[in-house]
């Protein structure tokens, strides 16, 4: 029998993240998405002869942002390139990218549970315009003609590319999604793979485990959801291993994802890939980045969501998942740390954050920011559960009146009469006429059915409209039973 | 015969303006006469706004009546070089591809010029996107040496040339990118400067070198060249690599004595080549200067004659860049084809002349990856040692002096099949763009058969106005700007 050769799956990913800025990279045209075709459009993003670009300096410092964020060593003297390629989407022909010398370099993401991705380079360049075709399908090969918008043109896209370092589909879907948190938390782009602000490209390749060398790289494009990414490549590594194991050689090429199909297919081989052309782009000057510019932008970085999620474990005892629930998502982590500021114990604010209010929330499809519960009320409506004010369970009926009303917890309590009965006198009186009521559960209880007293528990909170506090009730039926 | 007002200088025009002896309605009729005179057979323009130019005029003489009027240029017909974006009028760098393109924008000179108040006559020829030294790369047909129907103006800004020398404009602008406003000046008996480069702003203008283009005047004489840079120049948004200016104006720095500066002339440039009529008429000028002030010495600049290789390869390589976006998707020429790289090549082929052809597969050729680092990466390094060159030079100089083109003007059709002859003449002019340094050509002789012959000054960079303030007081003390030339319907008769 022949032994099973082991094989190893290689995946380095290349990022696109459209960065939200208000204006394009090169031109004061507004980047709002989902504009009539070509309304946001100007001689400069149309590329039209004789136009100049003229750099964002927002653009440029939220690239070097998230350079910073994810470790990069910033370049002191930064140029642009240009990037030859002929395609109608782009006006020029050319992009302006960056080859050489990109703004950042050399840093590493850490994935939770998982072992670092070191990113090889952080690079701005225009985005190209879009092409909508017209005809049976909307498809190039049956369409009747091909049309282009270029309101996308002229975008400002950050390009963020790994090193090889990631070895299962999954962690590439994770890496992705930990980039996508980033740029949120940054503040810098809406990441939002369905409008395509946030795109990747794979290189991808198998060995033999244990190997030094890496595969044929080949390189899938087109995946457009996160979904699609794992499929993508879960397909793709059993596509190269399964050829590899019949004896065939793989060559480098690029592939294009086809998700309703769900396969890769060749695009162009290795011998047909383009000659881009690069040259400096003599229309922008060299980029100088100083100590104090530096310094200015380094002053914009919040904390990261990876140092977030480690500090609510390590320093609140939030449990590692809670924490990656919290910090998943800038919003929710400052409502939970407003939460606890207004004084509410972490984890206690931990469960009502991520199971009360963003249950309550997503089944409305809402967002954290749409809540009408604001940091304070929550933190006002756990301290009534400390202070036994009120039962936890009644605390939920309290909070969905808040989430409606917007009301403060003390208010709803008070003109719902929900106050919690612990005066143990007047507790006195319903117990003894629950006792009075159910004469078989208390012999039951006397002849050894100690869990009896979960029922009368339950009677005597019937009989005061879930008022009365729990523990006090339990003590008190304990005494009348024995005495 | 009266002196018809279409052959004023500017400064000349706008002292009569002022004077109110003359408007600017019956200036620019004036020209547009001699136009009508000499254009068939000079062929200057490939597209005239007479109309427009016209409104101008009226709207200039209502200004002064207001006594609202902004300046020398005001109401002074001006011609511009069609590779400068015009809104609303057919710019089409003398190209096929380009022969329907109605820019939606003015170029930053553009609008600069019509806030100063200048009538804009119309858009002068070119070689084809500028490449060629004597406006026979037009797709519409060559311009015409006035001063020798014969022979070519030069080029690339030819078209802007011909018509200042013929009268069709009282001055224009045109474009540098390795002599094609200084080298058409000095075949023509002009003055054209090529700034500094960043002083002028280049948005607007259709690019061909990015790195080496520069918009500048061409006038009839140094102050006017002086009036146009001081209109156009400074800092716009809209370009990246303009400068912020600091200082006096270029008028104003211009205007003193040249006592004691000190000039440098390059052994380098009196060799092999260089027409013995040329080479006196530049010696020649050493005396005047000289008796203003002057001093000359000799210098040394070793790279020279590595300047046209350089320049061959870094020209070509950023225009093969500059016009990959004319394609025949989204204005200018298209020609059917069956698939979109069918279009592109159909398109490209029938748009683009055989010297545009030749440049962008050059620059093609030079940019592709396994020869990049042997031509263009080179071609860098050669570039910063030839301008280091140049700045030694110019610590010990205040300006240098040098030849404008290697002879007066050729005839049409004599280099016309032979690139490498044509690419010689601008042997002088292009190591200045390669520099970045400003050059300003002043006529300074004439040949036995009646030609210009012109003069080169170079300086440092952005002061510009040194070489103004010696071309002017240059030609305080001579007259070779002042003739005209013999052209048949001339009303003003010859030299």
């Amino acid at each position: 029998m022949r032994a099973m050769t082991e094989f190893e799956t290689v995946i380095g990913l290349e990022v696109h993240c459209e960065l939200s800025t208000k204006t394009k990279i090169f031109c004061g045209c507004s980047t709002k998405f989902g504009a009539a075709p070509n309304s946001q459009v100007c001689p400069v993003c149309l590329g039209l002869p004789g136009t100049l670009p003229v750099m964002n300096a927002e653009a440029l410092e939220r690239a070097i942002l998230v350079g910073l964020a994810v470790g990069c060593t910033i370049r002191r003297r930064f140029k642009f390139d240009r990037k030859h390629y002929y395609y109608p989407d782009l006006p020029k022909n050319f992009q302006i990218s960056q080859y050489d010398l990109p703004l950042a370099h050399d840093g590493r993401v850490d994935l939770a549970g998982a072992h670092p991705v070191r990113v090889k380079r952080v690079h701005l360049e225009e985005d190209a315009g879009k092409l909508v075709h017209e005809g049976a399908g909307q498809q190039i090969a049956t369409g009747t003609a091909a049309l282009v918008d270029y309101n996308r043109s002229g975008m400002p896209l950050l390009e963020i590319v790994s090193e090889p370092d990631l070895r299962e589909p999954a962690e590439a879907v994770a890496y992705v999604k930990s980039l996508q948190t980033l740029v949120r938390y940054l503040h810098v782009s809406d990441g939002n793979m369905e409008e395509g602000s946030l795109r990747c490209d794979a290189n991808i390749s198998v060995r033999p485990k244990g190997a030094d060398e890496l595969g044929a790289k080949i390189e899938i494009k087109n995946m457009n959801s996160f979904k699609s990414i794992e499929h993508a490549l879960t397909f793709e590594a059993r596509r190269q291993r399964d050829a590899l194991a019949r004896g065939e050689t793989l060559a480098q090429e690029t592939r294009l994802w086809d998700d309703t199909a769900g396969e890769t297919r060749s695009m162009r081989s290795k011998e047909a890939a383009h000659d881009y052309r690069y040259f400096p782009e003599p229309d922008l000057l060299v980029f100088t980045m100083d100590d104090a510019r530096l310094a200015v932008i380094r002053g914009r970085l919040p904390e990261l969501p990876w140092t977030k999620r480690l500090r609510y474990v390590q320093t609140l005892g939030l449990t590692d998942y809670d924490a990656g629930v919290l910090t998943s998502d800038r919003t929710v982590a400052e409502y939970f740390e407003a939460t606890i500021a207004a004084g509410a114990p972490p984890k206690t604010a931990c469960n009502w954050v991520s199971t009360e209010l963003l249950g309550a929330l997503h089944g409305r499809k809402l967002g954290i920011g749409d809540s009408r519960v604001a940091p304070r009320q929550l933190a006002a409506l756990i301290a009534l559960i400390d202070k036994a004010t009120i039962s936890g369970k009644i605390a939920k009926t309290v909070f969905a009146e808040m989430l409606v009303s917007g009301a403060d917890p003390d208010a709803v309590v008070k003109a719902k009469g929900l106050v919690q009965i612990t005066d143990e006198d007047a507790l006195v009186t319903s117990v003894r006429d629950v006792l009075a009521a159910n004469p078989q559960s208390v012999a039951d209880f006397k002849a050894g059915k100690s869990q009896t007293i979960g029922f009368l528990v339950g009677q005597v909170m019937k009989a005061t409209g879930g008022k009365a506090n729990p523990q006090a009730v339990n003590k008190i039926l304990k005494e009348e039973l024995t005495r | 015969m009266m002196k018809s007002p279409a052959s004023l200088t500017i400064h000349e025009a706008a002292a009569a303006l002022r004077a109110k002896t003359l408007s600017s309605v019956e200036l620019t009729k004036a020209v547009f006469e001699r136009i009508r005179a000499v254009e068939p057979q000079v062929h200057a323009y490939l597209h005239l706004t007479e109309e427009d130019a016209l409104a101008q005029a009226a709207a200039s003489d209502r200004r002064r009546a207001a006594e609202e009027s902004r300046g020398p240029l005001d109401g002074v017909p001006i011609a511009l070089k069609d590779n400068l974006c015009t809104r609303g009028v057919p710019t089409t760098c003398a190209s096929k591809i380009l022969e329907r393109f109605v820019p939606p924008y003015d170029a930053t000179v553009v609008t600069r010029l019509r806030a100063a108040g200048a009538v804009i006559t119309g858009k002068t020829n070119l070689d084809e996107f500028a490449f060629g030294s004597s406006t026979e790369n037009s797709a519409f047909g060559p311009s015409r040496n006035p001063w020798d129907l014969d022979r070519v103006p030069g080029g690339s800004s030819g078209g802007s040339a011909a018509a200042v020398a013929a009268d069709e404009a009282i001055a224009a602008l045109g474009s540098d990118t390795g002599g094609s406003i200084r080298q058409p000046a000095a075949l023509c008996g002009l003055a054209g400067l090529k700034p500094t480069y960043g002083r002028v702003s280049r948005y607007g203008l259709i690019a061909f070198a990015s790195s080496l283009d520069q918009i500048g005047p061409l006038a009839k004489d140094v102050e006017d060249c002086a009036i146009l840079e001081e209109a156009i120049e400074g800092w716009d948004a809209a370009d990246s690599t303009s400068v912020r200016l600091e200082g006096p104006s270029v008028t104003q720095a211009s205007a003193g004595d040249i006592q004691g500066l000190r000039i440098g002339i390059a052994k380098e440039w009196l060799g092999t080549g260089l027409d013995p009529e040329v080479r006196a008429a530049v010696d020649g000028a050493r005396v005047p200067l000289e008796k203003l002030g002057c001093t000359f010495r000799e210098i040394s600049l070793p790279l020279q004659d590595y300047a046209l290789p350089i320049y061959y390869l870094v020209a070509p390589a950023e225009a093969s860049s500059n016009l990959a976006r004319f394609d025949g998707v989204k204005y200018g020429r298209r020609e059917d084809g069956a698939n979109i790289v069918e279009m592109y090549k159909k398109s490209r082929s029938a748009g683009f002349g055989p010297e545009t052809k030749r440049r962008i597969i050059l620059g093609t050729y030079v940019l592709s990856a396994g020869y990049y680092d042997a031509y263009y990466l080179k071609a860098l390094k050669a570039r910063t040692r030839l301008r280091q060159d140049y700045l030694d030079a110019l610590k010990e100089c205040d300006a240098l002096l040098s030849p404008a083109t290697p002879t007066p003007a050729f005839r049409i059709g004599e280099k016309a099949d032979d690139p490498l002859q044509m690419y010689l003449s601008d042997i002088y002019t292009v190591s200045v763009n390669l520099v970045g340094l400003p050059a300003l050509v002043v006529p300074c002789g004439f040949s036995a058969a009646g030609l210009p012959i012109g003069m080169q000054l170079i300086g440092r960079a952005f002061d510009d106005a040194t070489l103004l303030r010696v071309g002017a007081r240059y030609q305080n003390v001579t007259d070779w700007h002042r003739r005209k030339p013999p052209l048949p319907d001339s009303g003003e008769g010859g030299v």
